[in-house]
């Protein structure tokens, strides 16, 4: 299965056509995939908190929208998540690479690793951990969730999802 | 002329427009001048006015009024590239630059100093770019518009703030009644 292929079909099939990214090693298929694809607009971010706002502006202009990131980006982003996505009641799909787990060359991504689901329950926000390549397989389970529920949800996609990292 | 007095002069301009507006008094200030279904007050959030702005004039076709503080863009200098180089004609940008963080006190900015948001904007790849002093701006405001371009303007003011109410809309009813003025 291509997953970064895989990610962007329901990602159009779910009717998202606004994505913004900061990139990650990790995530560069899937945003190269995006980037690619008519039926999505792709925008890049300098930093992940500007991305939640871009994203806002273009939900509230009747696009669905959503955000691809590195895990680090929790930590820049909580005021952000409470006081905009959250505090408006908006929809935001994250999908985010969960840098420092099972298979991570880098220790210090560790850091923000050990935070990473700490800080996201903190803020009730809904979160779901990509470990194996058919966990991809829930991504248009939870686009439909998140569209229907309003609310920022994380999906958590570890070096083991995408084929390990620099291991192999 | 003080931030207040620009939004009372452009109030006539701003009111059937979409316009996203800066988090704190600059809200507060517009809300008292004249509340409208067509503006998004911010309640938190520091320095994101310009890119939600951005992100609702890339979604929609109608023109979008960003009205932004100095302190703001400077605390979130990254959209000045992402708006040179996505921003659709729709899209207005007016910085009200009064070289202070009106909401906290007036403590001085950089952009009061030696920084000119109006070079980094160009630097940044802006294509248009009006540095106005405050009593220009409705009337730059107002050429933006006509010209259907993308445009930053940066409105050089005197520091200081009208005394005006907290606003107390809830934030789904602020973001509700503007989205059905966006849809309208």
């Amino acid at each position: 299965m291509n997953i970064d292929k895989k990610i962007a079909d329901d990602l159009v099939a779910n009717d998202v056509s606004f994505v913004t990214t900061v990139p990650c090693k990790q995530l560069a298929g899937v945003i190269e995939e995006i980037d690619q694809r008519d039926d999505i607009f792709h925008i890049p971010s300098n930093k992940e908190d500007e991305g939640m706002g871009l994203c806002a502006g273009a939900f509230m202009g009747g696009k669905r929208p959503a955000i691809i990131m590195q895990n680090t980006a929790i930590g820049v982003t909580i005021n952000t998540l409470a006081t905009l996505t959250q505090y408006y009641r908006m929809p935001l799909p994250m999908i985010i690479s969960y840098r420092g787990e099972l298979r991570e060359p880098v220790a210090c991504q560790v850091e923000m690793a050990v935070h990473t689901k700490a800080l996201l329950a903190q803020l009730n926000i809904p979160t779901y951990h990509f470990h194996w390549q058919k966990d991809v397989e829930e991504f248009d389970n939870i686009l439909k969730y998140t569209f229907m529920c309003n609310k920022p949800v994380a999906i958590l996609t570890d070096a083991n999802f995408w084929g390990g990292y620099g291991d192999q | 002329m003080i931030r207040s007095e620009i939004l009372k002069e452009i109030a006539p301009i701003l009111r059937d427009q979409l316009v996203v507006c800066n988090i704190g008094i600059p809200s507060q200030e517009l809300h008292a001048i004249d509340d409208q279904p067509t503006n998004f007050y911010m309640l938190g959030t520091m320095g994101l006015a310009s890119s939600i702005g951005l992100g609702l004039a890339l979604a929609q076709p109608k023109p979008v009024i960003t009205i932004d503080g100095d302190g703001s863009v400077l605390t979130n200098l990254g959209t000045l590239p992402t708006i040179g180089n996505n921003a659709p004609p729709n899209y207005i940008l007016l910085i009200i630059d009064n070289g202070s963080y009106g909401s906290t006190g007036d403590q001085p900015t950089y952009a009061g100093m030696k920084t000119s948001l109006t070079g980094m904007a160009k630097a940044a790849g802006c294509d248009r770019v009006i540095e106005c002093q405050a009593e220009e701006t409705g009337r730059v405001l107002q050429e933006a518009l006509d010209a259907g371009q993308a445009t930053v303007i940066v409105s050089k003011c005197e520091s200081g703030n009208a005394k005006m109410p907290v606003i107390t809309m809830d934030p789904v009813v602020i973001r509700h009644r503007f989205m059905q003025a966006v849809k309208a």
